[in-house]
């Protein structure tokens, strides 16, 4: 029987994943993977730190490397936590767009002006799906959810955009269609210093694609028809790329004094 | 070989937890616990530790937890309206067995209040302000020598139980100024590292807490807020495995309970009329019973641990008194406790005051006492 490359990362007692057939979580799961190996960085040395919802699910418990699971939208707060005691470690935050952007979204706009030394990794799968599929703060206007029955009145928030506005090195938008841009742009994160912030737009087809009658391969090739290169995207479609790449100081290094004057 | 300091509560506060070796401190600014804050980001940097003002009180205790984790001895300080954002993290913090401090100077609630008053309406809620069960340990100061002993063993116990622990001030205390004899050096717990396999979240012994393993050396640690098995597996659905592990977080606390106790016994012996307080109050307790002397034998505990509660000086108290008064900054809750374990062998009588922060005047208690006494 052979073996999937990726497994020596995977704890085993973990499989097989709690995920939904068709769930863009085991794609991201892979790119991150990848990335991590790419960029040469150890296991062990990297810490990932997540929420609550469906993404959080991604590092905890499927990675074997140390990670903490703690409240709901609390992990951006956790993870600085760890990076300010101990900077040698790569913390890596993951999760979906209620917990990083919703509940979480002041943890998130702060950590980006402080330029806090984080990648975070937003999973974007456009409700809170681990609930029952609940609008949330990326739902797109006038999708229909649980809680919306006769589409959202509301606006999302393009998180990306507020992450770049706020202070962060780093802010870019990928989806689960673009895993060899994704792969890139979690490398360049990687090696880079301060707030890192990527977003990966990502099919639910339990609680989106179901009420939508959209098959999980054909919510791949929406998203990929979707998708247009930032400044270039119309309204209602996903603009992908970077936002920002800056070279501002991290918080690491403001707090020691290297960035003053 | 002692030396004599003359500080405020707050800044005993603040020295206690640096002579025990805190060295992470994030927080939120909020009266009247502010003086603390600005004490470590002072104090901090210059001592090679690291200290954060956060966005709010909400990430000021997750970075604690995080810290912690990443082998920091993390404190923070806030009041009312902090202490209730703070909950959640506490509740994580129970569930991770993460040791930290947390202090909490209360001031008038509920709501915002009245922020610069003093007021002890914070004691349910230091015990019970999470949802699920669970014991935290509470220390409370009365004096500012206390503010500076019981921060360093509430440090110490953080990390002796790796557990959360609340010291419980008050606005009164923090703003009070005294002479404090501080020790040359204080005793300094560490949190014990895993040898051979242990598992990061069991236990055979529930007395005893399991070790806490550090970040980045391969162990592909688990920490999660949610039900665990002893290796931080994740266990939503499995009963066996709630019970035992919330039966342990609370065990390791409820049976080491003996060593947390902290209290004084005043004149019980010949006592004709107790009173039991904490606090800011039980300093007009005691000088309640020095201006009655003569007239009225009082017997006074001092309460320094409110949670476990030590309850046998109440009970030695009750068994000798005509009745127990228990005046409280508050409309009553230590007096449940009280009433509680008495348990009818003496009368119980609370003595309540708020508002405006004025406090329980020794006068105004000894004249409740005589009243009592008849």
């Amino acid at each position: 029987m052979s073996v999937h490359p990726l497994h020596v990362f995977l704890r085993s007692e973990a499989l097989p994943t709690a995920f939904c057939p068709g769930c863009g979580n085991g794609l991201v799961a892979g790119a991150i993977l990848r990335a991590l190996v790419q960029a040469g960085m150890e296991l062990r040395k990297t810490v990932f730190v997540a929420g609550i919802g469906c993404a959080a699910w991604i590092p905890s418990p499927h990675f074997l490397a140390d990670s903490l699971h703690v409240a709901h939208g609390r992990a951006v707060p956790t993870a600085l936590g760890i990076k300010l005691r101990r900077p040698e470690l790569q913390v890596i935050v993951v999760g979906g767009d209620g917990d990083i952007a919703g509940i979480g979204g002041n943890h998130l706009l702060h950590a980006a002006r402080r330029n806090a030394d984080l990648l975070v990794i937003m999973v974007n799968n456009l409700v809170y799906a681990m609930t029952g599929g609940q609008v949330g703060p990326t739902t797109p206007h006038g999708l229909p959810t649980s809680t919306t029955p006769y589409g959202n009145p509301e606006h999302p928030m393009d998180v990306v955009q507020v992450v770049a506005a706020a202070g962060a090195n780093y802010a870019a938008r990928w989806t689960t269609a673009h895993l060899p841009q994704l792969e890139k742009a979690l490398v360049k994160a990687l090696s880079m210093e301060g707030f890192r912030f990527v977003e990966v737009v990502s099919p639910c087809p339990a609680r989106v694609g179901g009420r939508l009658s959209m098959a999980p391969v054909e919510a791949l090739k929406w998203l990929r028809a979707q998708s247009k290169p930032v400044g270039q995207a119309g309204p209602d479609e996903i603009p992908v790329g970077e936002y920002i790449v800056r070279d501002r100081p991290g918080f690491l290094r403001a707090l020691r004094g290297e960035s003053r004057g | 070989m002692s030396l004599r300091r003359f500080w405020s509560g707050n800044i005993a506060v603040a020295e206690g937890a640096l002579a025990a070796g805190v060295d992470f401190y994030a927080g939120y600014p909020i009266t009247p616990s502010s003086e603390i804050m600005e004490h470590m980001a002072r104090e901090l940097p210059k001592r090679g530790g690291i200290f954060l003002q956060a966005e709010d009180e909400i990430a000021a205790i997750f970075l604690l937890i995080g810290a912690s984790w990443a082998d920091a001895k993390p404190m923070t300080a806030t009041s009312g309206p902090g202490f209730s954002l703070m909950q959640e993290g506490l509740g994580i913090a129970v569930m991770t067995e993460t040791p930290l401090v947390v202090v909490d100077v209360m001031r008038a609630g509920p709501g915002t209040g009245q922020a610069s008053k003093a007021a002890q309406g914070d004691l349910l809620q230091a015990r019970f302000g999470r949802h699920g069960d669970q014991i935290i340990p509470v220390f409370a100061p009365s004096s500012v020598q206390d503010c500076f002993e019981l921060t360093v063993f509430a440090v110490n116990t953080a990390e002796r139980l790796r557990t959360p622990v609340i010291l419980l001030s008050d606005e009164l205390l923090a703003h009070t100024w005294e002479t404090v004899r501080v020790p040359e050096g204080v005793e300094r717990v560490e949190r014990r590292r895993p040898k051979d396999h242990e598992p990061p979240f069991g236990s055979p012994d529930p007395r005893v807490p399991p070790p806490m393993p550090r970040l980045g050396e391969g162990h592909a640690l688990l920490v999660t807020g949610s039900t665990h098995d002893a290796w931080g597996l994740r266990q939503t659905s499995d009963p066996h495995a709630h019970r035992e592990l919330v039966e342990r977080l609370w065990e390791k606390i409820w049976l080491n309970r003996e060593e947390l106790f902290r209290y004084e016994a005043v004149g019980v012996e010949e006592a004709e009329v107790g009173i039991v307080a904490y606090g800011s109050v039980a300093r007009s307790a005691l000088a309640a019973r020095k201006l009655l002397a003569g007239k009225v034998s009082v017997g006074v505990v001092v309460l320094k641990t409110l949670w476990p509660l030590p309850e046998e000086p109440i009970r030695e108290l009750a068994a000798r008194v005509k009745a127990i008064l228990v005046p409280e900054l508050s409309l009553g809750q230590l007096v449940w406790d009280v009433e509680r374990v008495v348990a009818g062998r003496s009368p119980v009588l609370r003595f309540s005051k708020i508002g405006g922060g004025i406090p329980i005047y020794p006068e105004e208690l000894a004249e409740r006492v005589l009243e009592v006494a008849g």
